[in-house]
């Protein structure tokens, strides 16, 4: 009886941990790639591990191309993923607490317009949303990539704090309210401070995604040293411009080193909010 | 305080815009504006294209139903149309299948579960990236690695995945289908919600695992792989990047996605009019599809 549990968990763990490697061997395949000669890439695909190390491939690619090197499209990148995450968590909050909180008129209206939103992906706005940015005069810059997201315009980051402000006792804002806190007050010194896990959670997804960010870069950055790395990256792998390949998987593997960091190191928070967010119907 | 007390008629504004109803419209102001500015104007001015001919450079011109007849006498959007519905019909139930056997198997809490439930997890946080989608082009070219790999346990392949009509949709749907991790973690929260009590009371009126699993634990899951399956598939019908980076609609229109389509007509020849009118149908589509889906709800969806 023992050894049969043996045998069984035995099995069990060798089948999940292979069935795991076969998921991450994509991603080691690739890092372990840029650190090979690049002309020996293709020739010993088979093998995971360089015969030889090397950090060619880091220095070439950081070189970029059109004369802007690589570290320019990743200060890109972090200026408009910042912002647009600050954005993104300052107004969803604020407009979350009106939701969880304060009755008003065109409150239920409002809160399924927002429902709607969740469900509406960029890329059916791709069309609409150029034409009307084209009249705003904000194509060819970063105003469509970061204001909007001021305007709490994902219903995903306003549901994600809605719920969580529902889950705070009212006890805390009506005895603020008995000594004087304004509707405002409220928001600011008790609510705010006790969001914090929900923000960190949406800060990371919002991050996450604006830096994964391509479609709309393609439609509104025109100047190459404005790319951030998602297209730079996308115009580096062109056949027209490199066939570099160990400078372009060095690239890639710097691009998602930081989402990957965020992953290792915060992955709690994440894990929190997919479990909240995806259960409700 | 003094002083602001002195000043009556400003006391009375802030006492104004300290009342709930107030609040609330200012409170929630963000969006409401958003909403208009972001998604309402752009949907009705593209309303208004999706009747012209526009090329985004110069006015537009009213053509009516124009743009609707061309669309249905154009055979590459009709393409578009089925590659978009087979990708999404394809890959989205696989993935929750997946992700529903995974988490299940994960759902038993040994020392290293942690590590695999990152390692499945981790792909579906990186899989929309740019660099992913060019590794996945070179992963499946000719002299890439999966050929690589298949030769060296003696399979002898080479296949150009990406240049046949017949595989090169594949590498998409293994794309999407190997960023099932968030899906996962969603089952495995539901499951880890679903009371004890109840396989206790299953337990004593003699059904075993099997009967467990279809009688108590796929009906608690429902609401959930509902209210995926409908996120899923809306965003699987309209999947962009993937595409764009590593097929381009190649070979033969056989990958073609409506959304890389509607960027080709609007950006690369410049008829933002039909672009727009595309945008439409799209949303006519998913507003049809998601209503048939709550339509069904009910027959089998599990309502507490």
């Amino acid at each position: 009886m023992k050894t049969k549990k043996i045998i069984g968990r035995t099995l069990y763990h060798i089948l999940v941990f292979g069935f795991a490697i076969v998921m991450v061997y994509p991603l080691l395949w690739m890092v372990f790639s840029s650190f090979k000669p690049t002309n020996t890439i293709f020739t010993t695909a088979q093998e995971l591990l360089p015969r030889t190390w090397t950090l060619d491939n880091y220095h070439n690619g950081w070189k970029g191309f059109a004369n802007v090197g690589f570290g320019r499209f990743f200060l890109n990148s972090l200026v408009i993923s910042l912002l647009a995450t600050l954005g993104t968590l300052a107004s969803s909050s604020i407009v979350a607490y009106g939701f969880a909180r304060l009755r008003f008129k065109g409150r239920g209206l409002l809160f399924s317009a927002m429902l709607v939103t969740m469900m509406l992906p960029a890329q059916v706005l791709m069309i609409p949303q150029y034409i009307w940015y084209q009249k705003l005069g904000w194509v060819g810059n970063y105003l469509p990539l970061i204001v909007p997201y001021w305007f709490a315009t994902q219903g995903f980051f306003v549901y994600l704090i809605t719920n969580f402000i529902g889950g705070i006792p009212k006890d805390l804002d009506e005895a603020a309210k008995i000594d004087g806190c304004s509707t405002y007050g409220i928001f600011f010194w008790i609510i705010l401070p006790l969001i914090v896990p929900a923000l960190i959670t949406g800060g990371i997804f919002s991050f996450i995604w604006r830096w994964d960010d391509f479609l709309s870069a393609l439609l509104y950055v025109s100047k190459t040293e404005s790319y951030p790395v998602s297209l730079a990256l996308k115009l580096f792998s062109d056949p027209s411009s490199s066939s570099d390949y160990g400078a372009m998987f060095a690239m890639s593997t710097l691009s998602i080193l930081p989402v990957v960091l965020i992953f290792i190191t915060l992955q709690r928070y994440l894990v929190e909010g997919i479990a909240t967010s995806g259960l409700k119907g | 305080m003094a002083q602001l007390a002195a000043r009556k008629p400003k006391k009375t504004f802030r006492e104004k815009i300290n009342e709930e109803h107030i609040a609330g419209m200012i409170c929630t102001a963000p969006f409401t504006i958003g909403f208009l500015m972001f998604m309402i104007v752009p949907m009705l001015i593209s309303g208004y294209y999706a009747f012209c001919d526009f090329n985004i450079l110069q006015p537009a011109t009213f053509t009516g139903l124009n743009n609707l007849r061309m669309m249905f006498a154009d055979a590459k959007f009709w393409k578009s149309l089925t590659v978009t519905l087979y990708f999404a019909f394809v890959s989205v139930p696989l993935r929750l299948v997946f992700a529903l056997i995974v988490a299940l198997i994960l759902l038993k809490t040994t020392k290293i579960t942690a590590f695999y439930r990152a390692a499945y997890y981790l792909p579906s946080i990186i899989g929309g990236s740019v660099a992913v989608a060019i590794l996945w082009k070179r992963m499946f070219a000719i002299d890439g690695t999966i050929n690589v790999l298949l030769r060296a346990v003696g399979i002898e392949s080479r296949l150009a995945w990406l240049g046949r009509t017949d595989t090169a949709i594949w590498t998409l749907i293994i794309l999407a289908v190997w960023q099932f991790g968030s899906s996962m973690l969603i089952f495995l929260s539901a499951l880890k919600q679903i009371p004890t009590t109840l396989y206790e009371a299953g337990e004593i009126d003699g059904a075993n695992g099997w009967k467990r699993f279809f009688r108590i634990t796929l009906p608690l899951l429902t609401p959930t792989i509902f209210f995926n399956l409908v996120m899923q598939m809306i965003n699987g019908f309209l999947a962009f990047t993937q595409c764009y980076i590593i097929t381009q609609g190649k070979p033969m229109n056989s990958t073609l996605f409506y959304t890389v389509y509607m960027y080709q007509q609007s950006f690369e020849y410049y008829k933002a009019g039909y672009g727009a009118a595309l945008a439409w149908v799209m949303l006519l589509i998913i507003g049809i599809f998601t209503a048939l889906l709550f339509a069904t709800k009910r027959f089998w969806v599990y309502e507490e």
